[in-house]
């Protein structure tokens, strides 16, 4: 079994509000050095395959297809 | 006239879609997502607003897979009128009938208000009823309204009249309440013939409700 942690975030060139909503709340909790922040989410799979090759053009068809809407978002596929 | 509207789980607005259609004259039917085609009879397809399955993952995703979306993507490539509105535009969009994407709103709330949007285009059966630059004043009501095209895909709209509707003031000054790249609220393909909009004009149909600019709105796709 093969476990794959997807993560999907805004491209760097879309906006990301909620990243900004958070780097904004950290700045008033007084954390410095904090030059940036996005948020995305991650989507982790269980794969029935054993094979690595399978189970990464399999995921990143699920990507393209369904778990990223690539007309905003990047995604990165990790298998473990 | 026949207005089809579709029903996903979760979808809130097809009875005032309905309702409003059939104020204008037209006969009606919804059709749940199961369903695998669509009345043969269809003048207009109407996609309505709510929150199709729940706006799981993100909002219009998982309703673009459902049974039905396979014969509106066919009735839209063989020249059919197409209406998205609010989630309508979302699962459009996410659906590919339609360029860009919905973002959630910039200052992260969802927002529910009457808002004012300025023709900006109206080459098209959607808004021929009303003149370049009127203002109409319609109810929007939306957590992910936030439109964004790239900057390739904006000059293609642009070139092409595709942006119906910004948000803007009373005046016509732009007034953009959610983040949308150039304000804009609603959007056609480059054939004029399937019509997304955040904005909701079957909720703006009787003055005493607030407005009834939506009339207009509506009218266009009747004869």
């Amino acid at each position: 079994m093969i476990k794959a942690i997807v993560n999907v975030s805004l491209k760097a060139g879309v906006l990301d509000s909620q990243g900004k909503a958070v780097h904004h709340a950290l700045d008033s909790l007084h954390f410095e050095g904090v030059s940036d922040v996005r948020v995305g989410k991650q989507i982790i799979l269980k794969l029935d395959t054993d094979n690595k090759d399978t189970a990464m053009a399999d995921v990143t068809k699920m990507c393209e297809e369904l778990l990223a809407n690539t007309v905003i978002e990047d995604y990165e596929i990790e298998l473990v | 006239m026949k207005v089809t509207i579709l029903q996903f789980p979760g979808t809130n607005c097809e009875y005032d879609t309905q309702h409003a259609f059939e104020q204008l004259g037209a006969s009606t039917e919804i059709v749940w997502h199961k369903k695998e085609s669509l009345p043969e009879d269809t003048d207009l397809l109407v996609v309505a607003g709510g929150f199709s399955y729940g706006d799981y993952l993100r909002s219009g995703a998982i309703a673009k897979f459902s049974p039905i979306m396979k014969a509106v993507t066919e009735y839209a490539h063989k020249g059919g009128n197409v209406l998205g509105i609010c989630n309508g535009f979302q699962v459009l969009t996410e659906a590919g009938l339609l360029p860009g994407a919905l973002k959630r709103n910039d200052n992260l709330h969802f927002i529910s208000k009457h808002h004012h949007l300025k023709v900006i285009n109206n080459d098209n059966i959607f808004l021929e009823k009303l003149s370049r630059n009127d203002v109409v004043n319609i109810p929007i009501a939306h957590h992910d309204g936030n439109y964004f095209i790239d900057q390739d895909g904006l000059k293609e709209l642009e070139a092409n009249n595709q942006i119906l509707l910004r948000y803007t003031d009373s005046d016509g000054e732009v007034q953009n309440p959610n983040g949308s790249v150039e304000s804009i609220a609603g959007i056609c393909n480059k054939e004029k013939n399937v019509f997304g909009l955040m904005p909701h004009p079957e909720r703006a149909m009787e003055s005493i409700l607030g407005s009834d600019d939506g009339v207009a709105m509506l009218q266009g796709f009747f004869k």
